[in-house]
């Protein structure tokens, strides 16, 4: 399919069909006209569902109306891992499409044979297979003869680009209309028969164990059900969510906790890291072939913050016991991953583990979702066979679900006589950005480190660099530079439990490399625009910094308190191509008027779907960038609430303008993550631009402009 | 227990519990209605908003007994897909959401701002929604969409 690099070697199947060969896995034609489609990726609130249908549906050449999405399962779903890292288009897209594509040649070969003419004679319309002479049969009439439980075969040729007619279109979304009707499509608004509910008590403090619990109040609560103790782990089962809610506040009133573990200095996220234990490894180096004499050296510090996913939704499952065997609904990213991990905590084999996927609120990577999932379980076995319904709390959400990672990323640019970049050190100091179920020997899950007999608590690692690294993600510089050296030093300890958020260690990285290149062009008196493009070599990365700096007329002229700044990345360096830029305003608050971003994902399938993702994380992006940080004392996470852990507001999101370059004849890729680093960088260059200040150090709040300030 | 009368989606009701639960509780609850979300619990976000006489309010801060005799209107009785309230037609046509669990809020909000001013400006529409959380960055979509609601309305 990618037509730029023509391969040799003998065909294969994309990745995720390779895994999960069988085609009846992926697709099935019901008797009523319809095609059930069977994904491994799920839906977190990016409209992946709509975009598969539209590939699905070309390649088999029917109507959309045809289609039917079929939630991720364990009971039959391919297994597809995780559904992050914007890859589901990637791999469930290929997939399908591949699938797709040889499904239908192996109907139009079977109606050929039925037919008696040749399978170039056929077309296919809407499902219906038709040749001349009005011959005719569908896809339905033949599917009692043809078995797809057969593996799929490399070499099958899906429809070239212009030949799609659904791919490349900006198709409605088909969960919107349930979701402006409020019918009952998330997990959070199922109801099933018997259905109980379930809270989790769980301790202020970090790591505190439960000392004592009298359960005498709570037991008194009208529709009292049942308490659930094993070890740490305590929580309570009643008819009725506000009898839960009650019992548990009762059960938080008998409760008594041992101190817990210290926190880090939330005031020192510079330097807190260095002093970590922690393991190193060098990700790039490139030597120069003939070195340039170091004139002069600049090295600065960036950091991030711990960031909360803060979904709006607090985390929500429904567990259900049958004698031995269990079923989960969840909105988890991966059923199947889910599965191993609570096959292993509850000691079971996965055989009668079914997990189920249902929609919960916008995911944008591992937070709760299955912690929920195993609390759910636990609470479960005491309810006689009842589906248990357990949601967190706002404050749970904000303080025990794993947080986005802070980081400290040091760059020393080498610059020669004439201020060219001769040399270039980027060094990451952080916890590992992942702690995901399902992969490991041991669970991630939070409720299996607080039993009797416990499970240790998982530091978070980093996934290689051939699938886009972690704390190291786009840290390889995508610059022209002779000479580099990269190096990540992870963190062994885990005072504060971290895992995949949005981007991995993409926005921090992203930020600290075109900051700091921004630094140079400016000691250089060199246009930011012009500078960046006479370091790159790639064209897809070139135009969409051409493209953006045309959409804004670069550089418009300046005006007092405004100011304008670019950033640009490609993210994990093989993915998305995105530039960015961003007219801020103001002295001491800084507020982002405008964002214009450029972004090439390849052939967007769903053009406007993409868009949506990229505005999305534009103005997430900026969210961060102003405004989040986990705030903390040595005890305990202390922002719990909205109000201590503010999110950008209507009132405070910028304008956003996104311009798609589209290359139907390249591979898609994934558009949530691609704003997220090159947003961040062009906010920062922008408060430089409009203050003549250095913000390194994130959020951007008046306090850091201030302290950055007096630095300058 | 007391009582508690109030109208819900237009239709008369007494409620038999505790005066002092939340609205919310009382909606998703006993009255089985999803379509309010809870979020944060503590009126800080939006999810749950409802129309309490003419005002967009969070029901999970709001005690039962506030809304004695009043009218209540919940996401449920803003429109269907049959009848849809031409802020929902918006929301489809401008696609304005990503996972949407903040939406039902959100049109309540908007619901609300159109009633008692038909033809807000773009800043008026940002004010009235600016106590709604969104996490995955519709906003614009969702301004856009208020827009399109009202100019529709006006044009009858």
């Amino acid at each position: 399919m990618n037509q730029q690099a023509p391969s040799l070697s003998p065909p294969t199947l994309p990745v995720s069909l390779a895994a999960n060969p069988k085609l009846s896995a992926w697709l099935k034609f019901s008797s009523n006209g319809q095609v059930a489609i069977s994904p491994g990726k799920v839906e977190i609130g990016q409209g992946i569902v709509t975009a598969l249908a539209q590939i699905a549906a070309d390649e088999l050449d029917i109507d959309l109306a045809r289609v039917q999405m079929v939630r991720a399962s364990t009971a039959g779903s391919p297994n597809e891992g995780v559904t992050s890292g914007s890859l589901s288009i990637q791999q469930s897209g290929r997939a399908l499409r591949h699938a797709c594509a040889e499904v239908r040649r192996i109907f139009l070969e079977q109606a050929a044979e039925r037919l008696g003419v040749d399978v170039d004679a056929l077309e296919i319309e809407d499902g219906t297979i038709s040749g001349p002479g009005n011959i005719r049969t569908s896809y339905w009439e033949l599917a009692e003869e043809v078995s797809l439980d057969r593996d799929a075969t490399p070499g099958v040729t899906p429809k070239i680009a212009t030949r799609r007619t659904l791919a490349g279109n900006s198709v409605p979304r088909i969960d919107i209309p349930d979701k402006v009707f409020a019918r009952p499509r998330f997990i959070h608004d199922q109801v099933l028969a018997g259905m109980l509910h379930g809270r989790v008590l769980r301790p202020e403090n970090a790591g505190a164990k439960l000392v004592e619990l009298r359960e005498d109040d709570a037991r008194s609560v009208a529709g009292f059900v049942a308490i659930v103790r094993d070890g740490s782990f305590a929580g309570v089962v009643a008819e009725t969510e506000h009898g839960a809610e009650a019992a548990l506040n009762a059960l938080r009133k008998g409760a008594k906790w041992s101190d817990g573990e210290p926190l880090p200095d939330e005031s020192d996220l510079a330097n807190f890291p260095k002093a970590q234990p922690c393991e190193s490894s060098v990700i790039s180096k490139k030597t120069a072939a003939s070195p340039g004499t170091v004139a002069r050296t600049i090295r600065q510090q960036y950091t991030r913050p711990y960031i909360a996913h803060a979904s709006i939704a607090p985390s929500c499952a429904i567990a259900q016991w049958s004698g031995n065997r269990l079923q989960i609904w969840t909105h988890s990213q991966g059923v199947y991953l889910l599965r191993t991990d609570l096959a292993m905590v509850l000691k079971l084999p996965v055989e009668n583990i079914t997990v189920e996927h249902i929609e919960g609120a916008g995911c944008y990577g591992h937070n709760a979702a299955d912690d929920v999932a195993l609390d759910a379980a636990l609470l479960a076995k005491a309810a006689g066979g009842r589906p248990v319904r357990v949601q967190w709390s706002r404050q749970g959400e904000m303080s025990d679900a794993p947080f986005g990672a802070a980081m400290a990323i040091e760059i020393e640019a080498e610059l020669d006589a004439q201020d060219e970049i001769i040399g270039w050190r980027h060094d990451i100091w952080s916890n590992g950005h992942v702690a995901r179920p399902g992969r490991a020997a041991q669970p991630a899950l939070l409720a299996g480190f607080e039993l009797e007999n416990p499970f240790p608590r998982m530091v978070s690692t980093n996934p290689p660099q051939a699938n886009g690294g972690g704390g190291d993600r786009n840290s390889i510089p995508l610059y022209d530079f002779p000479s580099w050296h990269i190096e990540s030093h992870r963190l062994t300890t885990m005072p504060i439990r971290v895992s995949a958020l949005r981007t991995l260690g993409g926005q921090g990285n992203v930020f600290a490399i075109e900051s700091m290149l921004d630094e140079i062009a400016v000691e250089r008196g060199e246009d930011p625009v012009a500078f960046r493009l006479r370091h790159l070599r790639d064209e897809r990365a070139k135009d969409v910094i051409r493209a953006v700096a045309a959409r804004v007329g670069w550089k418009p002229e300046k005006q007092p308190g405004i100011g304008y700044g670019i950033g640009f990345g490609r993210y994990k360096n093989t993915g998305a191509y995105c530039a960015a830029i961003a007219e801020i305003e103001g002295a001491q608050d800084i507020r982002v008027n405008k964002l214009t971003l450029a972004v090439d994902v390849g052939e967007a399938i769903n053009p406007d779907g993409v868009i949506n993702q990229v505005e999305g994380g534009a103005i997430q992006s900026t969210s961060w960038a102003l405004k989040e940080r986990v705030r903390f004392d040595r005890q305990r996470i202390t922002s719990t609430a909205w109000t201590e852990y503010p999110i950008l507001r209507f009132s405070e999101v910028p304008d956003v303008e996104v311009e798609l370059i589209q290359r139907s004849d390249m591979d898609p890729v994934g558009a949530g993550e691609a704003a997220h680093g090159p947003v961040t960088a062009a906010i920062a260059n922008a408060v430089f631009d409009a203050l003549g200040v250095r913000v390194r150090d994130l959020p951007i709040t008046r306090d850091r402009l201030i302290a950055a300030m007096e630095l300058t | 227990m007391p009582i508690v009368r109030f109208r819900l989606n237009g239709v008369e009701l007494e409620i038999d519990a505790d005066p002092d639960r939340s609205l919310l509780s009382i909606l998703r609850g006993q009255l089985g209605l999803t379509g309010p979300h809870f979020g944060c619990g503590a009126g800080e976000c939006g999810a749950c908003n409802v129309i309490v006489g003419d005002r967009a309010v969070s029901a999970c801060d709001m005690p039962l007994w506030s809304v004695a005799d009043k009218d209540v209107m919940t996401i449920e009785g803003l429109g269907t897909s049959e009848r849809p309230h031409p802020l929902q037609r918006a929301f489809i046509a401008e696609q304005a959401l990503q996972c949407g669990y903040c939406v039902s809020g959100i049109l309540m909000s908007a619901a609300a701002l159109l009633k008692r001013n038909p033809s807000p400006t773009s800043r008026e529409v940002k004010e009235a929604l600016d106590r709604n959380l969104c996490r995955c960055g519709s906003h614009n979509r969702m301004l856009r969409a208020v827009l399109r609601a009202a100019e529709e309305m006006a044009a009858g």
